[in-house]
């Protein structure tokens, strides 16, 4: 790709996407309330805490099969 | 002295030369032992820098705001792992960076199930169109080119955005992104590959 290729394909760029004008690339408002508002709301659970019964469950379940077929060990060790 | 009398006007946090001056470090200081004067202090002095680094990459002044709050949401968070030494300001542009990029992340996926979704998408649509535009560049035209921006990795599309459309210098998006000026340079020349990729795919001859 050459100098010009780029300096079109930028110049395109430019046209197409939403251009920042001078004021919306100023902040117009303090965002400390906004800021404030967001440190007050109690904290997202982690998403793993959604998770991780799944994981538990699966994990059991795979313990029982195990138990019960034995002879299937070497193939999940194979597959692993 | 109150912490936002500790931080003089002209600076961000930190002086010219990378270094902190004794009250700004103080404010540094309690604001990584968790303080929320002082946290309250860096916010109200950085909201505006933040949110020019953000907008620029997101392009939407709303969503950008959404995202300076969430940028100082991260910062918050880590307040223990900052280091007082380091320049806040650098730190505060790459957790704000981070930010958008997690953004372009969801909005892509997004976007490429909506597009997926409709026979003839203009996801743009809603978006502000530039001013003056070239009349030899057609509306579709346009749109056909931003829609396949938005399809390239979001890392791509930050860099080719600060670069060819910001115009920053090659070294300044490298500090803002946390590589190399040469991985910069590799992104934004994978961007534009790409692109013209895409857009020959739709008859565009770029």
């Amino acid at each position: 790709m050459n100098a010009s290729e780029q300096e079109r394909i930028a110049k395109l760029l430019k046209q197409a996407l939403p251009q920042v004008t001078d004021d919306g690339a100023q902040l117009g408002r303090d965002l400390w309330p906004a800021m404030l508002q967001r440190l007050r709301q109690p904290p997202e659970p982690a998403p793993w805490l959604n998770q991780v019964w799944f994981d538990w469950a699966l994990l059991a379940a795979l313990a029982v099969w195990l138990a019960f077929f034995p002879a299937a060990i070497p193939v999940l060790l194979y597959h692993l | 002295m109150p912490v936002l009398e500790q931080l003089s006007p002209g600076g961000l946090g930190q002086s010219s030369q990378g270094r902190s001056s004794p009250g700004q470090s103080d404010v540094l200081r309690q604001f990584a032992r968790g303080e929320l004067d002082a946290f309250e202090a860096l916010f109200r002095r950085h909201q505006s820098e933040v949110y020019r680094s953000i907008v620029a990459i997101v392009r939407d002044p709303a969503l950008a705001e959404d995202l300076t709050v969430e940028t100082f949401w991260r910062i918050h968070r880590a307040h223990a792992h900052f280091d007082p030494a380091r320049s806040f300001e650098a730190w505060a542009r790459r957790i704000a960076t981070n930010a958008a990029l997690d953004y372009l992340k969801s909005a892509s996926h997004s976007f490429t199930k909506n597009t997926r979704a409709r026979d003839t998408p203009d996801p743009l649509e809603d978006l502000p169109q530039p001013p003056l535009p070239d009349p030899a560049i057609t509306q579709e035209i346009r749109t056909r080119t931003a829609q396949a921006f938005h399809q390239l990795p979001p890392k791509l599309q930050v860099a080719a955005t600060l670069a060819l459309i910001e115009e920053q210098p090659y070294k300044e998006i490298a500090a803002t992104l946390g590589i190399s000026a040469g991985a910069v340079k590799l992104r934004v020349f994978r961007a534009l590959r790409l692109l013209r990729t895409k857009l020959k795919q739709q008859g565009i001859e770029p």
